[in-house]
């Protein structure tokens, strides 16, 4: 029973991102099971400061433990930041089978580091794509041909988290999980 | 902050916190006008983040500065006079371009103030910061490119930037303006001096003007203040009537 609803916590969805479990994401920090008091403790970090989907987490993690007769105290927490760096690799493989190509490591996608001046250089780049080449380190394959020839679209994409890139070869527009 | 809070410490995170909420809240704005789908995208994902920012800051403010309030509590029932934000978030939209320059000072400000706040010896504002310093990288990263793109760009984009660079020039001083909440705020350690920002932050936008050939703009003559002491510019009335009208007309509401 109470392993039950470890596990059941444990393999609730992303709201999002439904292919991976929000363990597998790396938000959720711990997990205890308070007998005596028929609760269950979650404790869960945001990927980002704005995301949307930490209430449905609530939710989901509110109804799993009632369906198990339990009540459920989540807390958030910010600190440690939650980093990409968190994913771990069944995660990163079901993100690339759904079409998502998966982080690289931290502070690899076209930002700077936290000291000195921004340093961009003006490269080649094609009319309407505003793209992020220019500071674009980490390069992911195209999830969908496996090309390694991809480029950035927009550094913001369809949630808080992704960034939109495209195939130079098979042309398909994909989402990648920026590095954060 | 349980310990260390004093009012004015308090005062000091809610006009940050205050930032965060009225820019992106004029981000929002751009929703279905910026130049290319992908924009739009890109800005209301810059709100959210802030947005996500406020929200922790109001929070925190809200459980313990003795007043029990809710971050909707602070966001949609304080009056103009008590909102501490700075001039240049209240701005309304203008073009593009003047977004862009509006946006590369902001996040090169937040930039330096989040990895400041990053040694508080307040836990609460670490946690917040450290997190919230990622964030604005991207946003840091994103201006820049349009910066540098427009800049060093068409007779009429250099034109449109040299423009906004001008525009948005009377607001900056501002940003770095240490009043009582911030020095009371930096001497206990909780939060940093305005004014020790600005070389760093100064740096990273000349080094971006440098890149995208544009020149620095002119000290304006005068320049915006009295945001931080809740003496705002006349947009932000309108701003703070729509932004409030839905609690307001419906208290309590929820879904």
């Amino acid at each position: 029973m109470a392993t039950d609803v470890l596990a059941a916590v444990r393999a609730i969805p992303d709201p999002e991102i439904p292919v991976i479990t929000i363990e597998g994401l790396g938000i959720l920090r711990s997990l205890t099971l308070d007998d005596a008091a028929g609760q269950v403790h979650v404790v869960i970090t945001p990927t980002y400061s704005g995301c949307p989907a930490m209430r449905a987490i609530e939710d989901s993690i509110a109804r799993v433990c009632r369906a198990h007769g339990l009540s459920a105290r989540v807390t958030t927490q910010l600190s440690p930041a939650w980093t990409t760096d968190w994913i771990d690799e069944d995660s990163r493989e079901a993100l690339r089978r759904f079409g998502i190509a998966p982080p690289g490591p931290a502070g690899s996608t076209g930002v700077t580091g936290s000291g000195g001046p921004v340093s961009v250089t003006l490269g080649t780049r094609p009319i309407g794509s505003p793209a992020a080449e220019v500071t674009d380190r980490h390069t992911p394959a195209c999830p969908r041909c496996g090309s390694e020839r991809t480029s950035v679209l927009s550094q913001f994409g369809s949630t808080a988290c992704k960034a939109l890139r495209r195939c130079d070869d098979c042309g398909d527009p994909f989402d990648e999980f920026k590095a954060l | 902050m349980t310990d260390t809070t004093t009012a004015i410490q308090a005062a000091y995170l809610l006009g940050l916190g205050d930032d965060a909420l009225i820019y992106s809240h004029r981000l929002g704005s751009w929703l279905t006008w910026a130049p290319l789908l992908e924009e739009d995208m890109a800005l209301a994902n810059i709100s959210l983040d802030l947005i996500g920012q406020a929200r922790a800051i109001y929070t925190y403010v809200g459980a313990n500065d003795g007043t029990g309030r809710s971050e909707d509590d602070i966001a949609y029932w304080r009056d103009e006079r008590e909102f501490r934000n700075v001039h240049l978030v209240e701005q309304p939209r203008g073009d593009f371009g003047q977004e862009m320059a509006r946006m590369l000072w902001f996040s090169a400000y937040q930039r330096e103030l989040y990895a400041g706040l990053a040694g508080s010896r307040d836990a609460q504002v670490r946690a917040i910061a450290a997190k919230a310093v990622k964030e604005v990288r991207y946003h840091l990263d994103h201006a820049s490119q349009w910066v540098v793109r427009l800049g060093d760009g068409t007779p009429e984009s250099r034109d449109r930037m040299v423009a906004a660079f001008s525009w948005v020039a009377p607001y900056i001083a501002e940003l770095f303006e240490d009043d009582a909440a911030s020095v009371a705020a930096a001497e206990a350690g909780v939060g940093v001096l305005p004014s020790s920002l600005r070389a760093a932050a100064e740096a990273t936008v000349a080094a971006v003007l440098a890149e995208a050939t544009l020149e620095p703009p002119a000290v304006s003559r005068w320049h915006a203040r009295g945001g931080r002491d809740g003496v705002h510019s006349e947009p932000m009335g309108y701003l703070i009537a729509e932004m409030q009208h839905l609690p307001r007309s419906h208290p309590g509401a929820a879904w």
